[in-house]
Parts: C-alpha cells; sequence; structure tokens
C-alpha cells in the first residue's frame, strides 16, 4: 500500500510544474496590467508608470519573472496580493474554510440523492422510476448554473421567502470563527438561531452546486449498477439466500462503486469551477468570488497563487480517489 | 417421500403476447441422498429449470408449476422471505464459472461467514472456526490462510472449492451442481468431481449433476433425465441408460461419444438444430430430426409415460437392440 500512494505521488510532480506555468502564462496573457488598473490609462505618468512596473519586477521579461516566482514558491512563499498587501497564503486560508464548507454540502448533497436515484433507477430499470430519475438527472446536468441558481433564488427566497438571497449568515449575528465553517461555528458559539441561519443561507447554494456532480453520479451509478446486476457473483448471492436489499448494497454497490468514486473524485474539479458562479450569485465570500475579482484587479500573485492552491486541492483529491480505489477494489492494490 | 418434487414446472422469458418457453412441464423427482444428473445440450433447459427452482429466475422471466414441493414444503405457494429461509441453506448451488461466481471485493473468509452467520445465527468467532473447517473439508491448503484471500488470488480450482464450501456451508439436504467442472482443466476436473462425490456421501445430501459429459454421468450418477428443447425425454436409472436407452435423443446423445465412433472418420450426428423460438413443431419436438419419426410423431405431442422403469417421452419407443417399437 505504501508503495502504492509512493508511486502516485511520484507522477504528481511534473503535474504540478505544468500548472505553475500554465497559470502563470495565462494571467500574462490577459492586456493590461496591475499598475494601469489601479490608475487608470487616462491620467498616467509614463515616468511614475516605469517605476512602479520595476517596483513590483513586471519589467524583466516574462520567463525572469516566472524563474523568480518558480524561486520564491520552492522556499513555499507565494507572495503578496498586490491590492491588500496581505500575503496569498494567509487571504486564501481565510476564504477557503468557506468554500470548502460550501463544497463540502454540495458533494454531500450530490452524492446521496445521486447514489441514491442510480441504485433506484437501475433495480427498477425500464420502468416509469426508471425514465422519470434519469430524464431528472439529464435535466440537471443541462442546466447552467448562473440560470439555476437564480430560478431557485426566484422560487425559495423571493417568491416563498423560505430562505435568505445570499451571504452566509444573517447580519444580526456575530459569529467568532473557530473552524473557518459557519455551521460548526454557529454550533460552538452558542448563540440561539445562528445555526439555523446559517443552514437556511446554504442549502440553495449547495443544491445549485451540487446538482450537476448529482447529475453524473446518478447516471454513472445507474450504469455501473446495471453492469454489476448481471455479473454471476451477484447470482451466488441470491443463491445464498440474502435479502435483495443485501445484495444490493453489500454485494452490488461495492463493485459499482469504483467507477462512481472516480466520478466523484474528478466532479471536484467541476465542483471549484463551479463555485466560481455559485458563489459570485450568492456573494458568498470564498475563494470562487476572491479569484473573480483578483482577475479583474490584475492581481497577479493572487491569481497565480490562488490557481495553484485550487489545482494542488483538486490534485491531491486525485491522488485520494487513487488510494481509495485501492481500498474499494483488492485487484488494483495487488498490482504490481 | 422424496425430497424434491417438481410437477410441471415451466419457464418462460420474453412478452406475454409471444413468450417463449425455455422450460416446459418438467416433472422430476428426486430422493434423499440421490444423485441425479441431468444432461442435454446447451440451452435446452437445463440450467433454467434449476434456476428456477432456487428462485433465480428475474423478471421478465416467468416460473409457473403445479407443484414444487422441497422437504414437504411447496415452494411455489411460500412468501419470498420464508424462500430465502430455505435456499442457500437446505438447498445451495455452484456454478459453472467459479472464478466469476465469487465476489471480487470481498475476501473468501467474508464470502463463507456470511452464509454461516446468515443461516445458522452464529457469532463472529464461531463463523470463522466453521469456516476454517469447511475449507479443511473441501482440501484448500493452507486453509488458514486462505481465507484473508481475495478471489483474484486464487486459482479456478481454488474458487470452484470455495463455492462448494460456501454451497455445503449449511449442511444442505440438496445440492445443485451446474457444470461444477466445465471451467476447469482435465486433472482439476477429476478432483472437482471426486471432492464433490465424496462430500455427497459424507454429508448424505442429494446432488443433482447438470453435464455435458456423459462419462461422469455413468461413474457417479443413480438416475439421470435427458432434456430436449426445454422438456425433458427420458428418466431412467443408470447405468440401465447406457444399456438401453428408450428415446431415440438419447440413443443419438450416447452414440455421439467420440469413443463410441472410435475408428470411423466422423462422429456420429444428428442432422439438424434444435428448434427456436419461432419454428417449433406441433408435435414431437424432435420429429424433425428423428430417424424414427411417423406420421403422428409429427402431428401430437407425446407425453411422459413409463415403461421398463424409465419415463419416455416417445411415441416409437426404442427396445433393447436400439429399434423403435411400433
Amino acid at each position: 500500500m505504501f508503495n502504492f500512494i509512493l508511486r502516485r505521488i511520484a507522477v504528481v510532480i511534473p503535474t504540478f510544474l505544468g500548472i505553475t506555468v500554465l497559470a502563470f502564462a495565462l494571467i500574462h496573457m490577459i492586456p493590461g496590467d496591475p499598475v494601469l488598473v489601479m490608475v487608470g490609462e487616462r491620467r498616467l505618468d509614463p515616468e511614475f508608470y516605469r517605476q512602479a512596473m520595476q517596483r513590483l519586477g513586471l519589467d524583466q521579461p516574462l520567463y525572469m519573472q516566472y524563474l523568480h516566482y518558480l524561486q520564491k514558491l520552492v522556499s513555499g512563499n507565494l507572495g503578496e496580493s498586490l491590492v491588500t498587501h496581505e500575503p496569498v497564503m494567509a487571504e486564501f486560508l481565510k476564504l477557503f474554510p468557506a468554500t470548502v464548507e460550501l463544497s463540502i454540502c454540495a458533494m454531500l448533497f450530490a452524492a446521496v440523492t445521486g447514489l441514491a436515484a442510480g441504485i433506484v433507477a437501475a433495480n427498477r430499470r425500464g420502468t416509469a422510476v426508471d425514465h422519470v430519475v434519469m430524464g431528472s438527472a439529464l435535466t440537471g446536468y443541462s442546466m447552467p448554473i448562473f440560470w439555476w441558481g437564480l430560478v431557485l433564488i426566484m422560487l425559495f427566497s423571493v417568491h416563498l421567502g423560505w430562505t435568505p438571497v445570499s451571504g452566509r449568515i444573517d447580519l444580526e449575528f456575530d459569529i467568532p470563527a473557530v473552524t473557518g465553517f459557519m455551521l460548526i461555528d454557529t454550533l460552538l458559539s452558542g448563540e440561539e438561531g445562528a445555526f439555523a441561519s446559517a443552514l437556511s443561507h446554504l442549502i440553495l447554494p449547495a443544491i445549485v452546486l451540487g446538482t450537476i456532480p448529482m447529475a453524473v453520479i446518478a447516471r454513472m451509478t445507474r450504469s455501473s449498477m446495471l453492469e454489476v446486476l448481471r455479473e454471476d457473483y451477484i447470482r451466488t448471492a441470491r443463491a445464498k439466500g440474502l435479502s435483495p436489499v443485501r445484495v444490493v448494497v453489500v454485494h452490488a454497490l461495492r463493485n459499482a462503486l469504483v467507477p462512481v468514486v472516480t466520478v466523484i473524485g474528478l466532479q471536484v474539479g467541476t465542483l471549484l469551477a463551479g463555485a466560481v458562479l455559485t458563489e459570485t450569485i450568492f456573494s458568498w465570500p470564498g475563494i470562487g468570488k476572491w479569484l473573480i475579482d483578483s482577475i479583474s484587479r490584475r492581481d497577479y500573485p493572487v491569481v497565480q497563487g490562488g490557481i495553484l492552491l485550487v489545482a494542488t486541492l483538486i490534485i491531491l483529491v486525485n491522488l485520494l480517489v487513487d488510494i481509495l480505489y485501492g481500498v474499494i477494489n483488492p485487484r488494483i492494490r495487488h498490482a504490481r | 417421500m422424496s425430497l424434491l418434487e417438481i410437477k410441471n414446472l415451466s419457464v418462460e422469458f420474453g412478452s406475454q403476447d409471444n413468450p417463449f418457453r425455455a422450460v416446459q412441464d418438467v416433472n422430476l423427482s428426486i430422493n434423499r441422498g440421490e444423485i441425479v444428473g441431468i444432461v442435454g445440450e446447451s440451452g435446452s433447459g437445463k440450467s433454467v429449470t434449476m434456476l428456477a427452482l432456487m428462485g433465480l429466475i428475474e423478471a421478465p422471466g416467468r416460473v409457473t408449476a403445479d407443484q414444487l414441493v422441497f422437504d414437504g414444503q411447496d415452494l411455489m405457494t411460500m412468501s419470498p422471505a420464508a424462500k430465502r429461509h430455505l435456499v442457500g441453506k437446505d438447498v445451495a448451488m455452484i456454478f459453472q464459472d467459479a472464478l466469476t461466481s465469487l465476489n471480487p471485493a470481498y475476501t473468501v473468509g467474508f464470502q463463507l461467514m456470511e452464509t454461516l452467520r446468515l443461516h445458522m445465527g452464529l457469532s463472529k468467532s464461531e463463523a470463522q472456526k466453521r469456516a476454517l473447517e469447511l475449507l479443511e473439508l473441501v482440501e484448500i491448503p493452507a486453509a488458514k490462510s486462505r481465507l484473508s484471500a481475495y478471489p483474484h488470488q486464487l486459482s479456478g480450482g481454488m474458487s470452484q472449492r470455495v463455492m462448494i464450501a460456501m454451497a455445503i456451508a449449511c449442511n444442505p439436504k440438496l445440492l445443485i451442481a451446474d457444470e461444477p467442472t466445465t471451467a476447469l482443466d482435465v486433472t482439476v476436473q477429476a478432483q472437482i468431481m471426486d471432492l464433490l462425490v465424496s462430500l455427497q456421501k459424507s454429508q448424505d445430501m442429494a446432488l443433482i449433476l447438470i453435464t455435458h459429459d456423459l462419462a461422469v454421468i455413468a461413474e457417479v450418477a443413480h438416475r439421470v433425465a435427458v432434456m430436449y428443447a426445454g422438456e425433458i425425454v427420458e428418466t431412467s436409472p443408470v447405468p440401465e441408460i447406457f444399456y438401453r436407452p428408450h428415446h431415440p435423443y438419447t440413443q443419438a446423445l450416447l452414440a455421439s461419444i467420440p469413443e463410441h465412433s472410435k475408428g470411423a472418420e466422423r462422429l456420429a450426428t444428428l442432422p439438424g438444430v434444435v428448434p427456436g423460438q419461432y419454428d417449433r413443431p406441433i408435435g414431437c419436438l424432435l420429429s424433425p430430426r428423428c430417424p424414427y419419426a411417423n406420421e403422428k410423431c409429427r402431428n401430437e405431442h407425446p407425453k411422459l409415460t413409463q415403461t421398463h422403469g424409465s419415463f419416455v417421452r416417445c411415441f416409437t419407443p426404442l427396445d433393447e437392440a436400439g429399434r423403435p417399437i411400433v
């Protein structure tokens, strides 16, 4: 198992380097630079511009800038924001829990409903239940996030008034950040109604963000389940006199989960991409919104660092998925 | 009273309006401790009959029977939950391809203990002890270490031994072996067959052996049922059936054994193919291929009738010399 993990980690290093190149190149390709954005083009004194660029190290050739950046990176320094002068890492860590909280809840929603829908559809294959469930999944998958978010806000927040429109919690509450996760912090603070408020703020964004992963998971679970249900060992399980529920949950699901776990892992990328839109719609103070704001300010270190951190996260999750495979499927664990 | 009494068992697949009868009006009774062989070519309904008995035919397949009495209880009138108490405990089944019949995600020990805990209500440690005994009983070397092995770490013969251990875990009264040696190589085949027969004796269980291999039948079975196109065409005791087949199909089946054609350039065959869904004859199902078929054979469907201690579905059963009695 240890060797297995080491092999997987070795693959990660070149991927990581590639990402630094991409992140660096992409943000520098966007027209304009931080100084222009800050002072505006019209009343720009050329001498001031030159000095500012020099001070920020932006007057050097791109490859030199990249090498400097890489040098700092190796020593663990992601740089400071050009706007707030805060270290990128510190800003990231401050905002990250909000995104994680949203993503975890979205993924929980997606995995629970997606798995359930897929299992039910597979076991009722060809019936009306199957068609309705899979039809809904396809609809969910085709829905543009920004539109779906607005529709839900219109329905549940505006017309029905069940949930708030934006933010993480009502303004009347002042919750000290202990873990950074609002659901946990509100419980720790012991303030009455705070948890309910946080939860009601979270529900809609989580559903919006979880809709696409849910659809993907549902479809994957169904097809994987159908394949597994045809296997000889399922016949064996039934021949043992096991209950239908045990046959499906213990014998079929474990095997059907292998491709589903891959998909869940891959969806983490989709989730973070979706978080950018979802956080913008619901004014959710996470890294998605932070990245969007930084791009429009041409805050190079923040954008580069932010992308790098998000990418690292996705790599880590994929690594975790690979390891999880080994746990679920003993044949992979033993492969040399 | 016999252990198993099947009366008019039929299995249909396909739509209600245009069904295909894979098994038609099968009658079979098995006594305690008896070994019965079921032979017939692929698609003759051998496996489907047994799967129907085990309750393993899934929708859209439909199983009907006048009676399906096992050990005094009619399986047809039982609730599914009550049936599950019998299946896997008193009636167990092993399959053709042992490698794919074990769940790849769980250890051998888990899969063995699952049956024991379900049907015998054993605690975890008791089940573990019994699982070890079972692996030793089916002659698996280093049994203790095999408990924690995964199926992909076992050979085909070893997997089939595990399947057998699982099947006999709760001392079943009837074991159904569906071509248990087909996927194995010849030397292992003999070992597995020996194991099955010795277990049948020591555990005193009835054994239904589905096979293509008439040599195996000759060696171990007490009685044999010959199936053709979803019907039983003959049941006879062994070894009589080898000396005096009553049904023309049985005769042809025996003639096709390679040893019977020694020295000849070609093996003996029966011309034609088994009828499918759309070309089923009105009369005897074998009539288009039968060398002895007459007008009656082509227009009326024969019933299973008793002659000389055998049951035969034929209007012109054969005599000792292998010629039709007119």
